[in-house]
């Protein structure tokens, strides 16, 4: 326990010595947060010098052995940085797609030269990774993928399209499922592997989505030449990849709430509509609203410690990211339809700099995927019948 | 510390979920009820609870108790929700103990709480005067008499009232009802003369009392006097986490009963569990049944860590059990269609005692609103 203090309070002189004040300011835009890559920029010097010292330690993500850029702290120590880190209001230092997904997924089925090669990229925010795994044709049945990848001596060529490819068009590298074998039953001719997005045949075309942002892409592949040794895991062997990967990307996904900074949803909404002479938000039902949201918001935050925990004790159950997963979003969504009504007319602008570019809205219109991306609600709570309650025929 | 059990903790539950199912699975409370039995619990059962140190599980080591904490005393709720075992381990060994423990004089610790200890003495704490959980619209009187008070009003929901040999009540000494101010707490003898206990028979067929004081003369007071309502809330936080513990306890075992209908009971010629419609509605009840453990277990370590955040944890916990706990019994009786309606399956003494546990303590409705104003909003 003695130890367990120290590190706390270390940490926590170091937090506080380290964090720039700016980064300890509630997000609001998206450049606020920091993707890295080979093109990035920093928004602001805080940015830039928060994430170096944050990189130098090793705490973009503190829980990696060392040797891959990591913190090399164990699952406690790596709690215990999180939560001083949310006791300041800390921004993540760094945000992607290969902390959250790729890394966990290379840590467990990368060869050692794979891992050599891309965790100490993603640790340093060197190289954006993006997720090609859905395609037109195969979204919620994902195993139905018909993207090619035809041997041709020690590589492969690959042909065909993806979708809905988050940041494809900034994306240094994408992690991608494609079909090596046509014949074997949809789950068995799958793989997992690696390549550059400069590489001759890939392309890209950004949609545009109703928040009026366009985060994501379509993704084609014509002749697309990749070494068979970027495949992780075995070949054919890619869905047991794809499925590890869904599982941390779930959890990360179920958290998205979270970063909302410190301040309660009531006072906020207090904050725009006001109070009555009591001190209580002037909108009954509302507050009402509000505080059954809090009461969902506070469960979910203890069922994801408690998830971690019990992971830490050998004790979870496989498929509990997509439990999560599923109750995470939907709350997600409801914050924001509760931001809307206590912003009322307000929250209706959508271009005035008064809004930050309707902000608000725009904020709550990107809500709304996040019970569809990563696996919708209804296939979560399919896992979760047949996984968890081993319902039949599920 | 990590928001699982540890292994005592884990031991302990072994331990009580071994005695209860043995010797107190339902089908002793149908027994109790169908008998009209006088006392609403066995005796016999709770002197084996304390042969394994139950009722003193929150009295420190010096008064014969083994000085643990609310997360045990969850555990031996959870426990009981799950057999809906009629027990006087809440109104004794959780909030009796708890408010002589904290409140008590040297002299009156001693006093009792070895006796309660021990299995010797059943006490009950009498707050609730309205139709709902409002401890701070306490109205009932308590005059100052000679060396003493005289207490007039009438408590109701008072758990396991009728059989107390000690009662704790909440009057007020100065204020109006509203008011922090002004609330003390008393031991009183239910024996004393101007007190009248009538048993109230509830949904549930547990244990309640409607207690009328007429003038009743009474000296021993928990605590400060006019100060007291620090020391109450302190003791009814302790009492929810523990009665959320029993929630989550009966709404897991109307879950697990209900899974296991739906693996078993065939129309259209297949399992109804392969019906998307129920498996959508039983994945999500799992999801709210699995987030109000974690929120139970938080709130109780919360307690025992005596953190400030702790009032808050348990209003989510207590508000959670109460529309989580909700939910699952009135699943539980629609998924097992006609079956669930019936007298003979144990489904609806689920709802039933829900529906008082939502009661107990303070709603899913009161709890959203404290939290509100922990909040400033
Ligand atoms: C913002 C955003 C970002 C994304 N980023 C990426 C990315 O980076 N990389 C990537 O590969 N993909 C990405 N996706 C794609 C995402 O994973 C898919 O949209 C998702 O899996 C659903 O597939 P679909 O859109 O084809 O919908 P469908 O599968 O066509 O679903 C339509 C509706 O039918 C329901 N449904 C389908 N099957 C069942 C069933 N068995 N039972 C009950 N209901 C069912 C669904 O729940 C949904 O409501 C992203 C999506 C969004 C919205």
């Amino acid at each position: 326990m003695a130890n367990v203090d120290q590190f706390r309070s270390d940490v926590r002189a170091w937090l506080e010595a380290n964090c720039p004040a700016e980064m300890r300011q509630p997000m609001t835009r998206e450049e606020d947060t920091f993707w890295g890559g080979r093109n990035t920029t920093f928004a602001s010097q805080p940015q830039r010098v928060w994430f170096e010292r944050m990189r130098d330690k090793g705490w973009t993500v503190p829980h990696w052995p060392k040797e891959y850029g990591g913190g090399g702290l164990d699952g406690e120590e790596t709690k215990i940085l999180r939560q001083e880190m949310a006791a300041i209001s800390a921004r993540l230092p760094l945000v992607s797609f290969g902390i959250s997904m790729l890394g966990p997924a290379l840590l467990k089925y990368g060869t050692e030269a794979q891992k050599r090669e891309h965790l100490p990229k993603i640790a340093a925010g060197l190289i954006r990774w993006c997720q090609g795994y859905s395609e037109p044709n195969a979204g919620s049945d994902l195993a139905s993928l018909q993207t090619r990848a035809e041997p041709d001596g020690t590589d492969f060529i690959i042909n065909g399209q993806k979708i809905w490819t988050s940041y494809a068009n900034y994306a240094d590298w994408i992690f991608c499922l494609v079909r090596t074998d046509s014949a074997a039953k949809k789950h068995d001719g799958i793989s997992f592997i690696l390549f550059d997005m400069r590489s001759p045949g890939v392309s890209t075309k950004p949609i545009l989505l109703i928040s009026g942002k366009s985060p994501f892409c379509e993704t084609f592949f014509d002749n697309v030449r990749v070494p068979q040794a970027n495949v992780v895991g075995q070949i054919n062997r890619g869905w047991d990849v794809a499925k590890y990967l869904l599982q941390h990307e779930r959890a990360m996904i179920s958290g998205m709430g979270e970063r909302g900074g410190n301040r309660p949803l009531g006072q906020v909404a207090a904050g725009l509509i006001g109070a009555d002479a009591g001190g209580r938000l002037d909108d009954s039902m509302l507050r009402g609203q509000i505080a059954g949201f809090e009461i969902d918001e506070a469960a979910l935050a203890c069922a994801a410690e408690r998830a971690t925990d019990l992971a830490k004790a050998g004790q979870a159950h496989p498929a509990f990211s997509s439990a999560l997963k599923y109750y995470g979003t939907e709350l997600n969504k409801r914050r924001h339809e509760l931001l809307m009504s206590a912003g009322g007319i307000d929250a209706l602008e959508w271009e005035s700099e008064r809004s930050t570019e309707g902000a608000a809205a725009r904020a709550w219109l990107r809500t709304k995927a996040n019970s569809i991306e990563g696996g919708t609600s209804e296939v979560m709570l399919g896992i979760v019948a047949k996984r968890i309650l081993d319902l039949p025929g599920a | 510390m990590a928001l699982i059990l540890n292994e005592e903790q884990s031991m302990l539950r072994d331990s009580a979920r071994g005695l209860i199912g043995s010797k107190a699975p339902i089908a002793h409370l149908r027994k109790l009820r169908d008998e009209r039995d006088a006392t609403g619990f066995s005796r016999e059962l709770w002197r084996a609870f304390a042969e394994m140190g139950f009722p003193g599980l929150l009295v420190a080591e010096e008064h014969g108790g083994s000085g643990l904490g609310a997360v045990e005393a969850g555990v031996i709720m959870e426990e009981i929700g799950r057999t809906l075992m009629p027990s006087p381990f809440l109104s004794t060994a959780v909030l009796a103990a708890t408010a002589l423990t904290r409140g008590g004089s040297a002299a009156q610790r001693q006093e009792y709480l070895p006796r309660l200890a021990g299995g010797d003495l059943i006490a009950a704490l009498a707050v609730d005067e309205g139709a709902k959980h409002r401890p701070l619209h306490t109205a009932m009187k308590a005059v100052r008499s000679g060396n003493g008070f005289r207490l007039s009003g009438t408590k109701g929901f008072v758990v396991d009232g009728h059989v107390a040999d000690l009662l704790v009540v909440a009057a007020r000494t100065a204020g109006a009802p509203g008011e922090a101010a002004g609330l003390t707490l008393f031991v009183v003898d239910p024996r004393a003369k101007g007190v009248e206990i009538e048993r109230t028979v509830m949904v549930d067929a547990h244990n309640a009392a409607r207690i009328t004081f007429h003038d009743a003369e009474v000296s021993g007071v928990l605590g400060e006097v006019d100060h007291g309502a620090g020391l109450l809330e302190g003791v009814l936080n302790v009492g929810r986490g523990a009665v959320a513990a029993e929630m989550l306890g009966a709404a897991e075992e109307a879950f697990t009963r209900t899974v296991g209908y739906l693996k078993e009971r065939k129309q259209f010629g297949k399992l109804i569990g392969e019906f998307q419609a129920l498996q959508h509605r039983a994945a999500h009840l799992y999801v709210e049944i699995e987030l109000t453990r974690a929120t139970v277990l938080k709130a109780l370590q919360l307690l025992d860590a005596g953190a400030a955040e702790a009032g808050a944890a348990v209003a989510v916990a207590k508000a959670k059990a109460g529309t989580v706990g909700t939910l699952a019994v009135q699943e539980a009786v629609q998924m097992h269609g006609g079956m669930g309606m019936t007298d003979q399956f144990d489904v609806g003494l689920f709802m039933k005692r829900m529906r008082v546990c939502q009661e107990l303590l303070g709603d899913a409705n009161f709890h959203a609103d404290q939290l509100a104003r922990l909040k400033s909003y």
